[in-house]
């Protein structure tokens, strides 16, 4: 690379493309006539082919843009911070929320509260989750801080209802258990970087 | 360090480079401590002995690695808290504790208050270089209150230590783990004492000590408070609630007259019911002890809806009309003002039966000792090495009493002597120099002759009290039977050269001997054999220094209560023993010195917690409801002498006595608002209720309230009056005694605390009784169910008191132990 590069100082000017115009008219009749060879052109039908050739294509090739919101939504990033979901584990259905009470803790609005108890099988059992949506701001720590990945921000934005419960229960958050199958890995906030596993120091085992 | 110690007993040391003081004789870590320098440690315990499981307070005193729990300062040592093979030793150390550690944090009920997590963290142990295989470890509840979860134990032994050191009943005990051996390898590659530590941790776990799967103890659960991981844990609290959700209200335990500070534990019920509630209580374990009722009687409140304008009206009409106003010592040192001032107001009678028994022989002992307060806290006996406790039950009366006793046994190398007439088979466990008199009911003041009798300096002694005490002596001459050592020489033939020798042998040989006994017919006259007793109490005595005595409320309530007051105050004189005294219920010594206390109650009464024609009652049960202790602010007068703050955990929203008092004869605002008007000629101090601290210093300095004073008084010539054998009770005798963990309506309210009304008995008592008795008191008769307690001995029984509305002290009268015909129903 030559050094004559950088003396020209003179940046850019060399990409401009100059339009070709035409002078713009000076007497009373010189206007007039630039009126009359405008609006008589064919330059309008130019345009109305565009629309016509979008609407043919819409209309009888199947090519239609339009989406009908709500029938029809637009795939969301998973970085968005929708109404929450609770995950479930995808070997046994359990749902995965441990109850260690992190979220609650992180919650800067103080919208989320749990009950917690010791169950049959010793383990610590979530016996009631809500989240208040009414006050919830949609941060997302509760998704970052959680251990278990199972609080997530869904793709759900709509948060109007008729009613607020209708969003805050535990059972309602949670992945039907029919659609386990359909539950998607979780890309947003407080997921596993990609780069995790170089992290990572092993723990010897002696088994 | 505070001024106030003594400068001789103090020594210079000089950690990392700086200079601080320590007193003499303390171990290395506490003396770091007190000057808040760092030391590591897991397992040790301040007022118990070191364990040396974890080997984490490893530090290097003058050159030389000591263990800071288990090496006492010296002058001018110079130590250094981390050289390098120090920090690796204890890297390793904390990587063993991690191994095999289940990664269970998220849910384990310490959150995050762990110790295994936070010297993981100090340490930066950020990778695991050993392994070995796990072994199963079952999760266990071993008692109606304790829950553990081996797994996640790391056998500190804090939990053991306490309850043989501190708690007495040694329930728990390290046991075989049953762990795979290590590999030989680590032996050569890892540092010296991380390897020990983890040969030992591999091979135990903790177990209740009776080798059944249930603990045999107090459900004290000092164990739970004193665990630095998850593994013990209250039954009921077991994941339930994050630490941090609580919170934590500094408050004085109402149920003893221990006043123990602790803290109770809120949040909100549940998701749907945002009223709150208590979770736990919890303690300075380093520099308190809490028993059964403490930590678990706490959801004792009196939830009211609001304020109920009917019954308040009814209320003040009762108390003008009142004569007597009726009350026990479950109150706090204002509301007892508040009683007083009616008292002086509207002329009533005042009528608090524990608290007037104790008046009245506090009152007898101040006049002959010339002071207004017992010598002795309970703090400064557990710093004696030689115990004697009289007149009372020492495992129910008040745990801490009983721990101080346990603890001088186990910590000073001490001694102590037990007097009660009801037989129990824990005390004597507490250690090996322990000489227990099962003496008949009424004997006390033979006990405390007895006491005059072995430590009082003679030259001290009045004449008649001297003569008194050597008219129980005579000297018989014995035909004893001694081994003596003879010579005896013989000729033996050495079999390999065949050569004579002559071989002289010791052979021991019994002589007979005549020897003169002198036998003390006082240690006969309380049930023990004199000769014996002598050869036990000279060991006893052995490098003994400080000298202490519990008394218990056997004595105040004893029939001669004022000639052993002077006994205990001549027993101050004459001898190096300071004594304590255990007030029997709650604030009973508040209630004493702030209220003129009358014997009987006459007309129409008012009952405050008690039986009344009017009830005011913080049970629930009463005509106007009034806040329980959990529930209101206010000070408490334990048996330490100290005046505690104690801090209202819940809501209360009815009406409390100083809204009664505002419409009776003009109050200040609020309740706390008569603190600064305690008497302080009876000793209290003119503070305001918000400047009262309540808290410990790191070097255990109770900094809680103030110290009541004790007030000079002109003491009278003590004259003491010799024994009374007409007190002795003979036959069937009932004792007024709680169970364990029980000790007001309150404590029996608690849903944790499962002991029952009823007549305690020994388990041969019990079978001899049957499941049912009746009881005549000759003036009234009771129906009660017998309970089995397996660590009681002989055939007295022992009837709770704790339900004032059964009128347990009403059916005693003014005697803790009645002759009463029992009948089997």
């Amino acid at each position: 690379m030559g050094l004559e590069q950088f003396k020209n100082r003179n940046v850019g000017q060399q990409n401009y493309v100059m339009l070709d115009l035409e002078h713009t008219p000076e007497t009373g009749m010189g206007k007039f006539r630039q009126v009359v060879r405008r609006t008589f052109k064919a330059e309008l039908f130019v345009g109305l082919w565009v629309t016509m050739r979008e609407m043919i294509n819409a209309l009888f090739k199947g090519q239609m843009h339009t989406v009908k919101y709500p029938f029809e939504k637009l795939p969301i990033s998973p970085r968005y911070r929708a109404i929450h979901e609770m995950l479930r584990l995808l070997e046994s259905g359990h749902y995965r929320c441990i109850g260690c009470g992190l979220c609650e803790k992180i919650c800067i609005s103080n919208c989320i509260t749990m009950d917690t108890r010791y169950d049959e099988n010793q383990r610590k059992e979530v016996s009631e989750y809500t989240i208040n949506f009414g006050r919830c701001i949609f941060c997302g720590y509760c998704a970052e801080v959680c251990p278990e990945l199972a609080i997530v921000h869904g793709p759900r934005y709509e948060t109007a209802s008729e009613q607020r419960a209708s969003f805050s229960l535990f059972e309602d958050m949670l992945t039907p258990i029919d659609k386990l199958n359909l539950q998607q890995e979780y890309d947003g906030f407080g997921a596993v970087t990609p780069n995790a596993d170089e992290n990572i120091k092993k723990t010897p085992l002696a088994y | 360090m505070s001024e106030v110690k003594t400068v001789e007993n103090m020594v210079t040391i000089t950690i990392d480079g700086k200079t601080y003081h320590a007193k003499e004789g303390e171990y290395i870590l506490n003396a770091a401590r007190a000057n808040d320098v760092f030391i590591p440690a897991i397992c040790y315990l301040t007022r118990c002995s070191p364990t040396l499981a974890c080997r984490l307070c490893l530090v290097e005193a003058d050159g030389k690695q000591v263990y800071a729990c288990n090496a006492k300062v010296k002058e001018g040592m110079e130590i250094t808290v981390d050289t390098p093979n120090i920090l690796a030793e204890r890297r390793a150390i904390m990587e063993v504790y991690d191994v095999n550690h289940p990664l269970q944090c998220g849910v384990c009920d310490k959150s995050g208050e762990c110790e295994l997590q936070n010297y993981t963290l100090e340490l930066a142990v950020d990778s695991q270089t050993y392994a070995i295989p796990d072994t199963k470890r079952e999760v266990k509840d071993w008692s109606s209150v304790l829950h553990y979860d081996a797994g996640l134990c790391i056998v500190c032994e804090r939990c053991t230590t306490v309850c043989k050191d501190m708690i007495g009943d040694a329930a728990i005990s390290t046991t075989k783990r049953g762990g795979e051996p290590l590999d030989k390898a680590y032996k050569e590659t890892m540092p010296k004492d991380a390897y020990a530590m983890w040969n030992k941790l591999q091979k135990s776990i903790i177990a209740p000590s009776n080798g059944t799967d249930f603990t045999d103890c107090s459900d004290c659960g000092e164990c739970t408070a004193v665990c630095p991981v998850g593994a013990l844990t209250g039954r009921d609290f077991v994941y339930t609630s994050n630490a941090w959700e609580l919170e934590r209200v500094p408050a004085t335990c109402a149920h003893c007259s221990s006043g123990c500070q602790i803290y109770y534990e809120k949040k909100h019920t549940s998701v749907s019911d945002r009223s709150e509630k208590i979770y736990r209580v919890t303690n300075e374990w380093n520099y308190v002890s809490l028993c059964g009722a403490g930590r678990y009687g706490y959801d004792f409140e009196n939830r009211v809806e609001g304020k109920d304008e009917a019954a308040f009206n009814a209320a003040v009409e009762a108390l003008k009309k009142a004569e007597t106003i009726r009350f026990n010592s479950v109150i706090t040192n204002e509301e007892a003002l508040m009683l007083q001032t009616l008292k002086e107001k509207l002329g009533v009678k005042l009528v608090n039966l524990d608290a007037r028994a104790f008046q009245k022989f506090l009152a007898s002992y101040s006049k002959a000792a010339g002071q207004s307060l017992y010598s002795y806290d309970f703090k400064e006996v557990m710093a004696t090495d030689f115990v004697i406790s009289i007149g009372a039950a020492l495992r129910n009366d008040n745990p801490n009493a009983r721990y101080a006793f346990n603890n001088v046994q186990k910590m000073n190398k001490g001694a102590g002597l037990y007097f009660h007439p009801v037989g129990d088979n824990l005390v004597p466990t507490f250690g090996k120099n322990i000489e227990v008199f099962t003496h008949k009911v009424g004997l006390e003041e033979a006990a405390l002759y007895l006491v005059l009798d072995l430590f009082a300096d003679k030259e001290k002694l009045p004449e008649d009290v001297k003569s008194y005490l050597e008219s129980f002596k005579t000297t018989t001459t014995k035909t004893a039977k001694e081994k003596v050592m003879k010579d005896v020489t013989e000729t033996v033939i050495d079999e390999e050269t065949g050569e004579e020798k002559e071989v002289t042998k010791k052979v021991p040989e019994m002589v007979e001997k005549e020897v003169t006994v002198e036998k003390n017919g006082l240690v006969e006259l309380l049930g023990k054999e004199s000769d014996a007793f002598d050869v036990a109490f000279e060991k006893m005595m052995k490098k003994k220094e400080s000298f202490s005595m519990i008394v218990g409320e056997d004595l105040y309530f004893h029939e001669r209560a004022e000639n052993i007051a002077k006994l205990i105050a001549l027993i101050e004189q004459t001898t190096p023993i300071r004594v304590a005294m255990i007030p029997p219920k709650t604030n009973s010594l508040g209630v004493a010195l702030i209220c003129d206390l009358d014997d009987e109650a006459t007309g129409y009464t008012v009952g405050y917690n008690e039986n009344g024609d009017f009830k005011l009652s913080a049970l629930g049960d009463g005509d106007l409801d009034m806040p329980a202790m959990n529930q209101q602010e206010g000070t408490l007068t334990n048996m330490h002498k100290r005046v505690t703050p104690t801090n209202a955990a819940l809501e209360y929203k009815g009406y409390e006595l100083n809204d009664l008092m505002k419409a009776l004869v003009g109050a200040p605002e609020l309740t706390v608002d008569w603190t600064k008007s305690l008497p302080v000629e009876k000793g209290f101090e003119s503070v305001a209720f918000d400047d009262l601290p309540n808290g410990y210093l790191n070097d255990g300095t109770e900094n809680r309230g103030y110290a009541l004073n004790s007030i000079a008084c002109d003491a009278d010539t003590v004259a003491v009056e010799p024994i009374d054998e007409q007190c002795v009770l003979e036959g069937e005798i009932v004792y007024r005694c709680n169970p364990q963990r029980q000790f007001n309506d309150f404590s029996d309210k608690a849903h944790e605390i499962f002991e029952s009304f009823g007549l305690y008995a020994s388990p041969a008592k019990a079978e001899h009784l049957g499941a049912r008795v009746e009881i005549d008191f000759g003036n009234r008769s009771i129906v009660v169910d017998v309970i089995e307690d397996d660590r009681m001995e002989g055939d007295i029984t022992a009837l709770a008191d704790f339900k004032s509305a059964e009128d347990v002290y009403g059916l005693f009268g003014n005697a803790r132990y009645r002759k009463v015909t029992m009948r089997k129903v």
